[in-house]
């Protein structure tokens, strides 16, 4: 029997942590691509694309990210189209992620006073320019921590994606207790590489927020 | 033709109805008080006529730009008259001289130099010509109104609308905004007002709209208005400040 040393172990799952990085990065930056057209259906003026969003909304955010992985790798298969693990966790993972993010950003938006909306109306912008050049800007500032804060979530909502076989962090994980028979170990150290992930962003998200509220100046 | 042209305009907030069939004509030049108590629809009115509001009927046209709904519609109103607000509304974001030259170019699509070129004379305008890169938060209240007032001036617009705008201001801060509206009704400027300064309102309008319960109840010009008030509404409001 071959022997894994600890090194090992680690070394191997460091490897995995690339993916789970990866799989971070583009369910975050699709996701904040597409929750922004979210963001613009949700507080536009368009009746039918508000509810459109709300809807998309709701169902994502009242189902289990898992159903949602499930359904994108078997459903999609079902209908006839072979997706890959990969393309079913990045597809699913950005979807979650842009409802999520609509629905924070909106939050946002609507902080920022209705004064702004109307001198600007009154001023001639249209909607899009209003967002652009008036309302976002300042919404920004506000979204920052929030959205900081939430991709810790994306980053371990990244470990659900082993269970249809993408390996990442925890799939590699199982795979290396399933060869070691050391799962405190290994599962630990899985563990231990998840914090190193997501600490940094936390604390970041909590240093944001207090800077931005100290500098309570608007520039 | 009057500029401003307002023609049985009614608008209601559920079972309330606000402006019960408002009739009132604004020749270009004309600077028109609108005074009146709490609740009696003076703002709603001026808000309806640059579409802040939407109307339930009649009809308001702002040379020849009409007002609907759509945002075409909108545009084309908006373009003409510029409102100025009780809040000043600045965009926080930005310095006092690129508020003014915003929407220039977003809208108008004005180059960058030409935008700042207008905008440094509005500054000027309105007496602020050194503050040009101050922000908002670093403003007096009535300095904040009158970078306002310079950023409604850089459309161009053909007439302003004044939501009391003095009325969130520090009494010692009321008379440099005051004196910005006086000098611009002395151009030319057709203005339309919303408000409490009673003395300005007899020194500089040429005309007066007392309002009462949603409708126009005397107008008149201000020697008039003011002098002999014809009702016991506008004698008791009158009497009561």
């Amino acid at each position: 029997m071959i022997q894994f040393s600890t090194w090992d172990i680690l070394r191997n799952l460091l490897f995995a942590a690339e993916w789970t990085i990866l799989l971070s990065l583009v369910a975050f930056v699709g996701g904040g691509a597409l929750g922004l057209i979210v963001l613009f259906a949700r507080t536009g003026r368009s009746t039918l694309l508000r509810r459109v969003s709300i809807l998309y909304i709701e169902l994502i955010q009242g189902t289990p990210l898992l159903m949602q992985l499930f359904l994108s790798f078997f459903g999609l298969a079902l209908m006839g189209f072979d997706v890959p693990p990969w393309f079913a966790a990045g597809l699913s993972l950005t979807l979650w992620t842009s409802a999520f993010l609509a629905e924070i950003w909106r939050g946002c938006v609507e902080a920022i006073p209705r004064g702004q909306w109307e001198a600007s109306s009154s001023l001639a912008m249209t909607y899009f320019e209003q967002m652009r050049h008036v309302v976002l800007p300042q919404a920004l500032r506000i979204a920052v921590p929030p959205t900081v804060g939430f991709s810790v979530q994306v980053v371990k909502g990244t470990a659900l994606t082993s269970i249809i076989g993408f390996v990442e962090l925890s799939k590699a994980a199982t795979m290396i207790t399933n060869a070691t028979f050391q799962p405190f170990l290994v599962y630990g150290l899985a563990a231990l590489v998840y914090f190193a992930l997501c600490w940094p962003l936390s604390k970041s998200s909590q240093i944001l927020e207090r800077k931005l509220n100290v500098a309570h100046r608007n520039h | 033709m009057s500029l401003i042209a307002i023609t049985e305009v009614r608008k209601r907030f559920g079972d309330n109805e606000v402006l019960k069939g408002i009739n009132l004509d604004v020749e270009a030049g004309e600077v028109v008080a609108i005074i009146g108590k709490s609740g009696s629809g003076k703002s709603t009115l001026l808000r309806c006529i640059n579409g802040l509001e939407t109307i339930d009927g009649g009809s308001i046209m702002v040379a020849g730009a009409h007002l609907a709904p759509d945002d075409a519609h909108l545009r084309a109103l908006r373009l003409k008259v510029g409102m100025i607000f009780q809040s000043f509304n600045l965009f926080p974001h930005l310095t006092a001289g690129r508020n003014v030259m915003l929407s220039p170019m977003v809208v108008k699509k004005v180059s960058a130099k030409e935008a700042e070129a207008e905008a440094r004379a509005r500054m000027e305008q309105v007496g602020l010509g050194h503050k040009f890169d101050a922000y908002p938060d670093e403003l007096s209240g009535g300095q904040q109104q009158r970078v306002a007032i310079a950023r409604a001036l850089a459309m161009q617009p053909l007439a302003l609308l004044c939501d009391e705008i003095t009325s969130a201001l520090d009494p010692e801060l009321v008379n440099e905004v005051l004196q910005v509206v006086g000098k611009l009704a002395g151009e030319g400027m057709t203005l339309m007002m919303v408000t409490h300064e009673m003395r300005f309102a007899r020194e500089v309008c040429d005309r007066v709209v007392f309002m009462h319960q949603g409708r126009v109840h005397e107008i008149g010009p201000p020697a008039e208005v003011f002098a002999n008030p014809k009702t016991p509404e506008l004698q008791q409001f009158l009497g009561m400040l």
